[in-house]
């Protein structure tokens, strides 16, 4: 019998009400008095050095209230990365300047090179159409491999090269594993391209900035995923704003995916436009800017090869990867093709030497950085198809290879770093060849077959590390913050509760689990519990929401300020009913003395906290409000196996997914139809990334694919139902709830098994085809068809 | 600058506007009806699905002054009176069929209008109708079946085919 309440049960989630009736409150819905509109003027060239920009004309025109180009930020600070990597040198990378508009030079397409401040968004736009620039096109660099050429041209021209860093993981294995190599029964070797992607949260991103000057206080609305990020990044390293004088808030935030995560240039300039113009200034991206502007995802190529020895035990995995950093090194940019990619190599399997190379590279490219999974989709799609190929190689089972190398005993420590401290490998797959019907399939093919149509199946696994992250450790590996979050639960007189958390949410459904956690903690109704979120001001400091690190992380924090709150109000509960503290229990939301049949109600004690008449005043403080702080003491890791099925249309090369099913293991589950959401809207992007999506830019920097008229992002049309399961459940073992995470696994999960279906299908029609990249479009798989 | 007046939601609204002035701005900026959602700028999203007289449209492929005198519904007029939700908007809710709830609200007036012309859609002809709005939240799974329910199909039979 399922729940109805408290963790595990799926109760509506309260804040579609809003959302369903138009009254959501996103930041373009904010509009303040006296505000006046910038349009960023972009650069149309990827490269080019600025020889003047001419205001004079644009000036004069209706509305404009002032003209702001880089000289005006000279003296400001530029846009901070958050993560410094350590080469395989012992070299800290190479970290160029990001001013909040262009000094100098513009170093890619969409590069903001002035900003129009006006009356109207019409009237910043017409202005700014009246700039003169004037800009001495350079050669552009956008491919990785010519970029780092000998001669190549130079993003930056005061670094020594376009290489950001060359980082080997884990550098003293690398001989091991070359020697492995050369001497295994059995090498698969695969080159591929994990393409570039753009996140596309519905919402684009906005800004508003405001000031008071009576009181010398900045605040910022923003599209953000985590607004203590922003105020810790923007006041101290970009405008030097003191934190007790900058308020950030993430409203209604219509979705993230990574891309708002990141500190931008156009938060910066309106908390410092509204702070010179002493108005507030508001920046809404058009979608045709945000293709110029949002730091975009993936793009690595990568050369992987794994050994295997006679009895197909893997040996050794080396990878060779070049991942495009842009012209930028956006906020965490640079622990994505490393912390993010290269410590998660080992995969389900036990691979006993690991060794992977990661060249980061500049390019005249809008900035890459974090898109939901990143650096674990592109580990798990190079590992998952490499094992894909060698099963056919070797004439095997792909699934039986897969199974015959899964880590079986937990805690396991991988060459790569990290420790996995529990999983069920065997048993998501056997849940998924049960929800696949993978036993059906052989006559599914069958009567694709007889329709003319190829039919595949591919098969692939995943682990991933959430959870994101302890501290101690990320500040070893180079991270320039502490990755805890935090919670403050505000127990009110009559006993309802805020509860204000770190974590912020944007499609996530926190305002409905969260207070599940809480409510059955305390025996209390739902009802009686709200989520507070988004705003620096009135919640702690906190790291929020990406890397599925919410629940695992601010949850753990909500849940020891939940414990905090029963310890104190047992004590209250004590006095009241003259009994040990030892001897009070709390269930259903009445506290008992155990033994007797004495008993306060939950309110009765909230009272009496605020209202200290009848109280232990010499002992505990009156009121009852607890703040936590949780670091965790590692990642969690999320792993699952998922299926799907392909019918290729041998005449056209088109592809359409048949079936596709996913089978999880995210410990505990506190609300499982938030979970599922959570799982298809990652395989669409998942599908969408293997079948659809691709960033193009052409030699010369243009990005081909800047509208949704180019870039294909999957539509109702091209998806199918899926099949979802999360009843295998090994809970975390170091965080209180014993939950893993479940926001990036379908996005990293669901690649390689597309492509694995392609392949196989491919194959079952007689085509000698071994790999083809995504997006596998029909031009694509037909072209692979022909040879 | 010109004026224009139409009946939003049932009551007269008007207001001056410029001739460019796109029928999605002058409901989120003069009428201050923000649930009308921009998120694209050629078409394609469909998060600024309106009705006019009685027809589904991107609002944002229109001028404002092209609506003159028209009748146009946007999703704050879709609940009851006393705010209770209508059958699109419960099912969406009952079925997890929103996330970030950015695309909502284009999709519960497509919804409508698709009930409107088809009342008992199948799986398909739900998926060819939305092909004009994008959610990148749900994977569409729990969207589409909202929409079967709010139909007063068995959603859950049918997913599971
Ligand atoms: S805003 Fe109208 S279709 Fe995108
Ligand atoms: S719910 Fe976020 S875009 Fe659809």
């Amino acid at each position: 019998m399922p729940k109805d309440s408290g963790i595990g049960a799926s109760p509506k989630r309260r804040e579609d009400v809003r959302f369903l009736t138009g009254t959501g409150n996103y930041t373009d819905d904010i509009n303040l008095r006296g505000q006046a509109y910038v349009h960023f003027l972009r650069s149309d060239v990827a490269h080019g050095r600025i020889n003047g920009v001419n205001t004079d004309a644009a000036e004069g025109m209706p509305g404009v209230v002032r003209i702001f180009t880089g000289a005006d930020f000279e003296g400001v600070g530029g846009l901070p990365c958050g993560w410094q990597v350590t080469d395989r040198h012992g070299e800290v990378m190479q970290e160029p300047a990001h001013p909040v508009l262009a000094q100098g030079k513009v170093r890619h397409v969409g590069d903001p090179i002035a900003a129009v401040v006006a009356e109207t968004y019409e009237q910043a736009r017409d202005a700014a159409e009246a700039i003169e620039v004037d800009i001495e096109d350079l050669p552009a660099v956008i491919d990785m491999k010519a970029a780092l050429k000998d001669g190549a041209p130079k993003v930056h021209d005061d670094l020594t090269s376009n290489l950001c860093y060359d980082w080997g993981f884990v550098e003293e294995n690398r001989e091991a594993v070359d020697e492995a190599i050369r001497n295994a029964a059995h090498v698969t070797t695969l080159e591929l391209v994990n393409q570039r992607l753009v996140a596309n949260p519905m919402e684009p991103r906005v800004a508003v900035g405001d000031y008071s000057r009576a009181n010398d206080e900045s605040t910022l609305y923003t599209t953000s995923q985590n607004p203590h990020v922003i105020r810790l990044l923007m006041g101290a390293f970009v405008l030097g704003i003191p934190e007790h004088k900058l308020r950030v808030v993430a409203p209604d935030v219509g979705g993230g995916f990574g891309s708002k995560i990141f500190h931008y240039a156009e938060e910066a300039f309106c908390t410092f436009a509204a702070r010179q113009l002493n108005r507030p200034v508001k920046w809404t991206s058009s979608r045709s800017e945000a293709f110029l502007s949002d730091a975009q995802g993936r793009d690595h190529v990568t050369k992987i090869e794994l050994a295997l020895d006679g009895d197909n035990n893997f040996v050794a995995l080396r990878t060779d990867t070049h991942a495009n950093m842009g012209a930028y090194l956006s906020t965490f940019s640079t622990s994505v093709p490393t912390w993010l990619h290269g410590v998660l190599m080992a995969g389900n399997y036990k691979t006993p030497l690991i060794y992977v190379n990661v060249k980061a590279v500049f390019t005249n490219t809008v900035p890459v950085d974090a898109y939901r999974g990143a650096g674990r989709p592109e580990a798990t799609f190079q590992l998952e198809r490499v094992i894909d190929k060698a099963a056919r190689e070797l004439g095997v089972d792909p699934i039986a290879l897969r199974r015959q190398n899964f880590i079986t005993e937990f805690p396991y420590a991988t060459p790569v770093a990290v420790e996995y401290d529990t999983g069920d490998y065997v048993a998501t797959m056997d849940k998924l060849e049960e929800i696949a019907d993978l036993s059906g399939f052989a006559a599914r093919r069958a009567e694709s077959e007889k329709r003319g149509k190829l039919r595949g199946l591919g098969v692939n696994c995943y682990i991933e590390a959430c959870g994101i992250a302890p501290s101690a450790l990320v500040g070893q590996l180079g991270a320039r913050a502490g990755l805890y979050d935090a919670a403050t639960v505000r127990v009110n007189a009559t006993g309802s509760i805020s509860v204000m958390v770190g974590a912020h949410s944007h499609g996530q459904g926190h305002e409905t689990a969260f207070p599940q956690v809480v409510a059955e903690m305390l025996g209390i109704d739902e009802s009686m519990v709200d989520i507070v979120h988004g705003d620096s001001s009135r919640i702690p400091f906190g790291m929020g929401t990406y890397g599925s690190r919410s629940l695992a992380v601010c949850g753990s924090a909500m849940v020891r300020a939940t414990e905090k709150i029963i310890n104190k109000s047992k004590k209250i509960a004590a006095h009241l009913m003259e009994a040990s503290e030892a001897d009070i229990e709390l269930k259903d939301g009445q506290f008992t003395v155990a033994g007797t049949d004495k008993s306060v109600a939950w309110g009765d004690v909230t009272l009496a906290a605020y209202v200290p008449h009848n109280y232990p005043l010499e002992e505990i403080e009156p009121g009852l409000e607890e703040t936590a702080f949780y670091d965790p003491a590692n990642f969690t890791y999320p792993a699952g196996a998922y299926a799907c099925e392909v019918e290729v249309d041998p005449e056209t090369g088109k592809v359409t997914i048949e079936r596709f099913a996913a089978a999880d293991d995210f410990g505990n589950v506190v609300n499982p139809m938030i979970v599922d959401g959570q799982v298809h809207g990652g395989l669409a992007q998942g599908i969408g990334q293997a079948l659809l999506e691709g960033c193009v830019y052409d030699a010369d920097g243009q990005l081909l694919s800047a509208s949704y008229m180019d870039y294909a992002m999957p539509r109702a049309d091209d998806l199918p139902f899926y099949s979802v399961d999360h009843s295998c459940q090994t809970p975390c073992t170091h965080n209180p709830l014993g939950v893993k995470g479940c926001g990036e696994a379908g996005a990293i999960g669901s690649p390689p098994s597309v492509v694995n279906a392609v392949v196989d299908a491919l194959q079952s029609g007689g085509h000698k085809v071994d790999h083809v990249d995504m997006p596998l479009t029909p031009s694509r798989v037909w072209a692979a068809m022909q040879g | 600058m010109p004026q224009v007046a139409m009946t939003v939601n049932g009551k007269p609204a008007r207001g001056e506007v410029e001739g460019r002035t796109l029928l999605s701005s002058f409901l989120r900026d003069n009428l201050g009806l923000t649930g009308t959602h921009v998120g694209c700028d050629t078409s394609q999203c469909g998060a600024c699905v309106v009705h006019v007289d009685g027809k589904d449209v991107k609002a944002c492929t229109m001028f404002a002054l092209e609506a003159e005198g028209a009748q146009v519904d946007t999703i704050e007029g879709q609940a009851g009176a006393d705010g209770s939700l209508n059958v699109i908007q419960q099912a969406f809710q009952d079925h997890h069929g929103l996330q970030c709830g950015f695309c909502t609200p284009g999709m519960v007036m497509t919804a409508a209008a698709l009930l409107k012309e088809t009342p008992k859609p199948s799986e398909a002809e739900i998926r060819d109708y939305l092909e004009g709005n994008i959610c990148r939240c749900t994977g569409y799974h729990n969207i589409v079946k909202a929409i079967l329910a709010a139909s007063g199909q068995d959603a859950g039979a049918i997913a599971a085919e």
